[in-house]
């Protein structure tokens, strides 16, 4: 995603004067063009993020329209009352294009973890959310929404789903129907999802944008109330707006998601999926728990 | 100009709602007075106009020393500050830049005005534009990071038609010692100065000065309080209403 998040600012760059890149020292080598090209639009601004947030919410209180890039607890966790003052209170227009998600960078350890970045915004009132699942999604998401004058973060990962699909903005997709369960998976959880289900009697619907949530499409394909929901931050984070959505109907809800814990041992990203429990033969757990009345 | 009707208006404002940080309001009122009375290029007709000077009021507490100052300026006709944090008011203990003309940024929380008054320099300059910026902080606000992560960038992309004035009353020192400020802005690289906060001459004469290659600090020499002496320098009065029974002498004292 992140050859793609160079490959889409190229484009816009030269397209739109409205836009700023700030870059929090990190992909600089692949934004080398852009920086060489847009001299007094496109910066690597140094490793000091919540100036950069609030310089951003200067950008954007003079017309313009801020892109600013960084590694998920650094941009989420650090800077959470920029985002909410400064963007989400004053009703600005910013794009927050994150990577690392939850722990791609798992060999480096908690510090650049961020399993949490999800849930904490989904606090800010006005913030979007997009989780696109492969680098294509994330074109079509970010051309969607970066010029709506709306806080909208954007969770890159470099773990991607097998297969895109056509998504839009804050709409889910059908992946496929069942009777006995639904299941909402997240972006990149549809890669354990997809493996665990094909034979079974259940509806998949698949979901990019954590808010705007897309409530509809949920009503209308989970009407026995059964679902379950694979989130690859951590887990329930969505739960608040599942229950809002399918009320007053009763709902059982089964969750799959990160863990709400210190990840403390290294190795790759595939592997603490494994750790983690984030697989396909744990949805089949879920589902059998979920089906079984 | 005398400002102590402005006074006394913040005065009993803060005592009708019972809120209000009244003393910081006193030690920036000058400093505001001759901004918007000489030095911004401000509209009230037209407080959006594109190529208008900015101002943003970093410490946002300081309030209600921004808002008799728009009121008497023009900014918001029809109003006064009997309305102050009242539930339906406009004025709240901290400026909502959606709520009122001619805040150009909603503060409050510490270290995050003076940011977007970078980020402001910087757009503008994008756009060639002629306006200047200008942000107020408080040198208990420059306790923050967030501060020096904008010092140093404003350095570095040599945003000379920003100046940050700051409030230096000394109420930080009870927690952390600020010292010199003119000296740490030049070890930044920014221009500094010193001036008296109160004397509109000074002011006026330090503001007026055409932009240089850098950007520019003034640092104030303010009084907490200024201008009502029971509160001056008396951090029991740091963010506190008068009573009834004490407002009578406040008006009394003010000069």
């Amino acid at each position: 995603m992140r050859n793609q998040l160079v490959a889409t600012l190229e484009s816009l760059l030269p397209a739109d004067e409205r836009l700023f890149l700030l870059l929090g020292d990190i992909g600089v080598y692949g934004f080398r063009d852009s920086l060489e090209r847009f001299p007094s639009r496109v910066f690597n601004i140094g490793i000091l993020e919540q100036a950069t947030i609030g310089l951003g919410a200067g950008l954007a209180l003079t017309g313009f329209t801020p892109v600013i890039h960084t590694i998920a607890p650094f941009l989420v966790e650090r800077c959470l009352e920029q985002l909410k003052i400064d963007f989400c209170f004053q009703k600005l227009g910013g794009n927050f294009i994150s990577v690392g998600a939850s722990y791609d960078y798992a060999a480096l350890g908690a510090t650049h973890h961020c399993p949490a970045d999800v849930p904490l915004l989904l606090n800010l009132p006005g913030m979007e959310i997009a989780v696109p699942g492969t680098a294509r999604e994330f074109d079509r998401l970010f051309r969607q929404a970066c010029f709506n004058g709306r806080p909208t973060y954007f969770r890159l990962s470099e773990r991607e789903n097998p297969i895109g699909f056509e998504v839009d903005f804050g709409r889910a997709q059908v992946i496929q129907t069942g009777g006995r369960a639904a299941i909402l998976a997240m972006g990149p959880a549809l890669t354990w999802v997809m493996p665990a289900v094909r034979d079974l009697d259940v509806t998949v619907l698949y979901y990019t944008c954590a808010h705007p949530f897309d409530a509809d499409t949920l009503v209308r394909h989970c009407p026995h109330g059964r679902l379950l929901l694979c989130e690859p931050y951590y887990a329930g984070a969505l739960v608040p707006e599942i229950v809002k959505a399918l009320s007053p109907a009763p709902v059982r809800i089964e969750c799959l998601g990160v863990p709400r814990r210190f990840i403390d041992r290294y190795g790759h990203a595939r592997e603490q999926d494994v750790e983690l429990g984030l697989t396909p033969d744990s949805v089949r757990e879920k589902l059998a728990e979920l089906m079984e009345d | 100009m005398n400002l102590t009707p402005l006074k006394r208006s913040i005065l009993l404002a803060a005592a009708r709602a019972n809120e209000g940080h009244i003393a910081s309001a006193f030690s920036v009122l000058d400093l505001l007075w001759v901004l918007y009375d000489q030095i911004l290029r401000v509209d009230p007709r037209d407080p959006e106009a594109a190529d208008r000077d900015r101002f943003v009021l970093s410490k946002g507490h300081a309030s209600l020393a921004l808002y008799a100052v728009l009121i008497a300026k023009g900014f918001c006709p029809g109003r006064t500050l009997d309305e102050f944090a009242s539930l339906q008011s406009i004025f709240g203990g901290h400026p909502d830049r959606n709520k009122i003309p001619g805040v150009e940024a909603s503060t409050g929380s510490l270290g995050h005005g003076f940011p977007m008054a970078v980020g402001m320099a910087l757009g503008l300059r994008h756009k060639k534009s002629p306006a200047r910026v200008f942000a107020l902080i408080g040198d208990g606000e420059a306790n923050e990071g967030s501060i020096w992560e904008s010092i140093l960038l404003a350095a570095h992309h040599r945003l000379n038609r920003l100046c940050c004035i700051v409030d230096h009353n000394h109420s930080t020192d009870r927690a952390l010692k600020m010292d010199d400020l003119k000296n740490k802005f030049e070890a930044f690289d920014w221009e500094a100065l010193d001036l008296d906060g109160h004397d509109h001459v000074a002011i006026a004469k330090a503001l007026t000065r055409e932009p240089g290659e850098r950007p520019r600090a003034f640092i104030a020499r303010t009084v907490k309080g200024c201008g009502c002496k029971p509160m001056e320098n008396n951090p029991a009065w740091h963010h506190r209403a008068p009573t009834a029974e004490e407002l009578p002498a406040l008006l009394e004292s003010l000069t």
